[in-house]
Order: structure tokens, then C-alpha cells, then sequence
């Protein structure tokens, strides 16, 4: 059986839906982040295989996602540093009660 | 490799330049001498903003293989960008130098420069990943700033919402540009542009639409809006007007850019109709749900999402005048914004009252502020002579140049009554302030000299950009 374009596509786009999802869905901020995370991989994946599969020759799909790692983990990094500086202030890191300044 | 095309990045490294003396300044001085941390930034500051306008006439050049692209456009648009961040720069030194933030102003002035230099390289790139990493470099430092009152609740909750809305929505964005790639196999947008060439399948929408809800969010489009309002509200109050005018501005400018550029082809087929739902909705909704808001910041912020729909209406003609059109409303917006934003901070840093009851008043007992806030209200409405009307006049023009399409004129139509009502809010923070008596009025007050500064440029912007049709005709004649 030949493994096609598809069915990589398809999972990576089940992750990113996944994604979505939990980032609507959760309460938790830790939580919101690995739907993040999710996300940010799916994207990944998407394009290391449009690179290995529909221009071989290149490299610019690879490239991009090694910068693409890059990025996530620094936005993962400063989102971690917020909600533990949230954490230390409210001693809570639930979205439903972040919810102070509606009005 | 070349090393010469690095020439080509004069201002980036100007920039990057200030930004490595602030910060060795403020690592390395005595710790009586940190006090003109902020000072040295602003004068810095000047010096690039005069550099940027010395390079104006330098010829259109491009490196590292046509991943950076420099033309006067954008040493112009570069320009504009440097003088509002100026602006806060003087804006923000009495709240630099208050008690809770003196200990760490350095880091704020870094920040400030580091997001500056990543909208000139997400300005400047010819090529997606070059565009990224600008995105994120904007972006990032940004999150940190929002986060910088640490003693406020607040802060930490716009902060940890604006982080977690940059996050998702760069990971739509990167959605869209994994699509893009698979359709063309490039990531440089003539590439692109090439390869989609107006064929428009299904790929090429579904990666449209991921990319307009990825800058939908920056800009702050409804339905991609939500998180602007708390950030505004959380946010210190000169992190607030940087990223109302400086922020937006950069990522309207590049939304063009990547919207004309890469899928100009497909203009009448796809984007068009996706803009147009876009302003129509971000127009109507951030007018409605301004009038009812009590709290300035967060008044202003609906203000700024429904004056992102105006700007929006710069690039749905897709001509060149749009171009310049958008240059213009930028630069008159972050005059008209930052004298707005100038009262409140120094309302707020002096007596702590951020409320619209507040303001009950305020003509007998600070006549001046009054009257910048004023000023910064008819721009903002779009009231001739001052400059707010004219950007509004040139942008719906610029929508209509050249077209017969009646969808068009529907929108155009549909922002002027927009225009009508906005005036109805704005006018009634003047009348607050003008007609409104109040038992305990704001008592009179002298605000710092930085602060006084600043509103003095903004005004001599709002009335200069107003009378003074140079500017307009030099953006025009740019574009050309």
C-alpha cells in the first residue's frame, strides 16, 4: 500500500481541528496551551510534507519548519512566564475567573 | 555571499543599533544614572527617525536573494512607524520614571525598540519566513509589555489574553502559508503570485481565508476582535497607545502588502467579498459597542477596531492610491490617537481616574487637556478642517477610484453613516468635558513637561496634516 500526500494530510488536520477545539473548550491556561502547541505542530507537519512530496528539490518547506519550532517554543516560553506571573497574583489559572475587567 | 547587501538594511540596523546602546546603558550604568535611561532612548529615538527621513529618496533595492525589499513606500511607511513611536517614547518618560516601573523603565524602552524593528523587517520581506519572524518579533515583546504593570491584576490578565489570541492566531496564519506552499512551492510572494496566477481552487480559498482570520486578529477585525477591548483596558496606558496606532498600522501596511502582492490575481474572485464582509461587520460593531463603554482605554479600544475597518476600506479598492491612502490614514490616526491616549495618561498618572464620569467637568478645571482631548476627538470623528476628515475623505475616494461597481458604493455609503454615528461617541466625551458639571471636577493639575511634549506634536499633527496638503501629495508621489 502507498503512503500518499493524504494521509499525512488528513491527521495534520485533525490535529489543528483538535487544536481549535480544546482552545475554545478548556478552562485550564496550561491546557490552552497545549491546544496551542497542537495547532503550531499540525502546521509543521503540513509543510515538511508538501516539501518531502510535491517539490522534492527544495528545501524551503523544511527550513520553515525548523524556524516554525523555533517560534513556538518561544511563544510558549512567554506564555508560561505570564500565567505563572498571573498564578502568583490570583492563585488561580482558570479562564472563568479571569474575567475581572468586563463591564 | 555578498556582504554588502547589508547596506540595504540601513535603517534595521539603525534601529538595531539603539536598541543594543539602550540596553547597555541600562545594564551597565551606576544606578543614580539609569534615571536618563528614558532621555537617551527618546534622543536616540529622533536620531533614527531623522536617519529614516534622510534615506527617503534612496532608490528601490533589495537582498539576500529578494527576501528584504526597500522602496521609498516603505522608507516612507518606516517614517511614519518611527514618529508615533516617538511620540510614546516622550509620552511615556513621567510614567517611565513612577515609582513601580523606574526600577525596570530600561526594559520597557528595549521592548518598545525590539517590536519596533520586527515591524520593519515584517514591512520589508519579500518572502514568508523573513515575514514570520518579523510577525513574531513584533509580537512577542508586545505580550511583555502588556504584562509590564506586575503590581496590577489587570496587566497580567490583558497580558495572558493577548498572548494566547497572538498565539492562535499566528498559528491560523502559519495554517494559511502551509496551504499557500502547497499550492505553489515557494514561499517568496512574486513566487507565489506567479504560480496562483488567478486560478482559484479550493486549496487557495480555504488557505485565503486562514490567512485574512490570521491578520484579522492583529488588526483586530471583528469577529476577530474579542481580546481587544480587555487588552486596551489592562495594559499600561502608554503600552496601550503604542499598540493601538504603531501595532496596528505595521500590520495593516503588511496585510496590503501580502494581500496586493501575493494574491492580487485573485482580487474579484476571492478577498474582495471576504474584506468587504470584514469592514462592514468591524464598522458596525466597534461603532455600537463604543457608545456604551464607561471606561476611556476601553472606549478608545472599540474606537481604534472600528477606525481598523476604515483602514481596511484603503485596501479592498486594491489601486495604488490605496496604498498612499493608507500611509496617510495611518500617520493622521496616530496624531489624532496618541493626543487622545496623551490625556488619559496624564490624567491617569496624575490623579489615577480612567472613568468617562471623570472627565464630568474637566474644561473649567484643566481648560488645555480639554481642548487637546477635544482636538483628538473631531480628528478621530472626521470634523473638517482637521486632519481626521480629510484621511477619511482620501480612503473612501481611494475605494472608489477607478471602479463602477456598485457593491462598492454600497460600503462607502455604509461606512459614511458609520462616520455619523462615531461622532455621536465622540462627542460625548467633548460634551462631558465641555457641558457635563460635576461636584468634584478633576482638580486643576500641571502635567509633566514630556507629557506636554507630546500633546503638542499630536495637536500640531491633527491641525498641520490638516491645512497642509504637502504630505499627502509627497505619499502620492511616492506611490507613483
Amino acid at each position: 500500500m502507498d503512503i500518499t500526500l493524504i494521509w499525512y494530510l488528513v491527521p495534520s488536520l485533525v490535529m489543528f481541528c483538535c487544536g481549535v477545539y480544546g482552545f475554545l473548550t478548556r478552562r485550564n491556561m496550561i491546557a490552552m496551551l497545549v491546544s496551542l502547541e497542537l495547532m503550531l505542530n499540525a502546521v509543521d507537519i503540513n509543510f515538511v510534507v508538501f516539501n518531502r512530496y510535491l517539490f522534492p528539490t527544495s528545501m524551503e518547506g523544511w527550513m520553515f519548519t525548523l524556524f516554525g519550532i523555533a517560534i513556538a517554543a518561544a511563544e510558549t516560553a512567554l506564555a508560561i512566564a505570564i500565567i505563572i506571573n498571573l498564578f502568583r497574583v490570583s492563585k488561580n489559572i482558570d479562564v472563568r475567573d479571569a474575567t475581572k475587567m468586563k463591564n | 555571499m555578498d556582504y554588502s547587501q547589508f547596506l540595504a538594511l540601513k535603517q534595521e540596523i539603525g534601529l538595531l543599533i539603539v536598541f543594543l546602546l539602550v540596553f547597555l546603558y541600562d545594564t551597565f550604568c551606576s544606578p543614580k544614572a539609569a534615571k536618563s535611561v528614558p532621555v537617551i532612548a527618546c534622543v536616540l529615538m529622533a536620531a533614527v527617525t531623522a536617519f529614516g527621513f534622510w534615506q527617503s529618496c534612496q532608490p528601490a533595492t533589495s537582498a539576500f536573494a529578494g527576501m528584504y525589499f526597500s522602496s521609498p513606500v516603505i522608507v516612507a511607511i518606516k517614517n511614519i512607524l518611527n514618529v508615533g513611536a516617538l511620540i510614546v517614547l516622550i509620552q511615556s518618560l513621567k510614567w517611565a520614571n513612577s515609582e513601580f516601573t523606574s526600577i525596570r523603565r530600561g526594559e520597557f524602552y528595549e521592548l518598545i525598540l525590539l517590536t519596533l524593528f520586527g515591524m520593519y523587517l515584517m514591512i520589508s520581506s519579500r518572502h514568508f519566513l523573513m515575514f514570520i519572524i518579523g510577525l513574531e518579533t513584533a509580537s512577542l515583546p508586545l505580550c511583555a509589555l502588556v504584562a509590564f504593570d506586575k503590581h496590577r491584576y489587570e496587566s497580567h490578565e490583558a497580558a495572558i489574553k493577548y498572548v494566547l489570541t497572538a498565539v492562535f492566531s499566528s498559528a491560523v496564519l502559519l495554517m494559511g502559508l502551509s496551504f499557500v506552499y502547497g499550492i505553489a512551492g515557494t514561499l517568496y510572494y512574486q513566487g507565489i503570485a506567479s504560480a496562483i496566477h488567478g486560478n482559484m481552487g479550493v486549496m487557495l480559498a480555504v488557505a485565503l481565508a486562514f490567512v485574512i482570520s490570521g491578520f484579522g486578529f492583529k488588526i483586530s477585525l471583528v469577529p476577530f476582535h474579542l481580546w481587544t477591548a480587555d487588552v486596551y483596558q489592562g495594559a499600561p496606558t502608554s503600552v496601550t497607545s503604542y499598540l493601538s496606532v504603531i501595532s496596528k498600522g505595521s500590520a495593516a501596511f503588511a496585510f496590503l502588502v501580502v494581500l496586493t502582492t501575493v494574491f492580487g490575481s485573485v482580487y474579484e474572485a476571492a478577498w474582495e467579498w471576504m474584506l468587504y464582509g470584514l469592514i462592514i461587520l468591524t464598522i458596525t460593531i466597534g461603532n455600537l459597542f463604543a457608545m456604551r463603554q464607561k471606561n476611556m482605554k476601553r472606549f478608545l479600544a472599540f474606537s481604534s477596531i472600528s477606525q481598523a475597518g476604515y483602514i481596511m476600506l484603503a485596501i479592498v479598492g486594491n489601486n495604488g492610491m490605496g496604498v498612499s491612502a493608507l500611509m496617510f490614514y495611518t500617520l493622521v490616526y496616530i496624531f489624532s490617537n496618541l493626543a487622545a491616549f496623551g490625556v488619559i495618561g496624564a490624567i491617569e498618572n496624575a490623579t489615577g481616574k480612567i472613568e468617562m464620569t471623570d472627565y464630568n467637568g474637566l474644561y473649567k478645571t484643566n481648560p488645555r487637556l480639554s481642548v487637546t482631548m477635544m482636538l483628538a476627538m473631531f480628528s478621530l470623528a472626521g470634523i473638517p478642517p482637521f486632519a481626521g476628515f480629510f484621511s477619511k475623505f482620501f480612503v473612501f475616494t481611494s475605494t472608489l477610484n477607478g471602479t463602477d461597481s456598485t457593491a462598492l458604493y454600497v460600503l462607502v455609503l455604509i461606512a459614511l453613516i458609520n462616520t455619523i454615528i462615531s461622532l455621536y461617541y465622540y462627542l460625548l466625551v467633548v460634551k462631558a468635558m465641555f457641558i457635563n458639571d460635576s461636584e468634584n471636577p478633576i482638580a486643576t493639575f500641571r502635567s509633566a513637561c514630556s507629557e506636554r511634549l507630546g500633546m503638542w506634536i499630536c495637536v500640531a499633527g491633527i491641525i498641520g496634516l490638516g491645512i497642509v496638503s504637502y504630505f499627502y501629495d509627497y505619499l502620492l508621489t511616492v506611490v507613483a
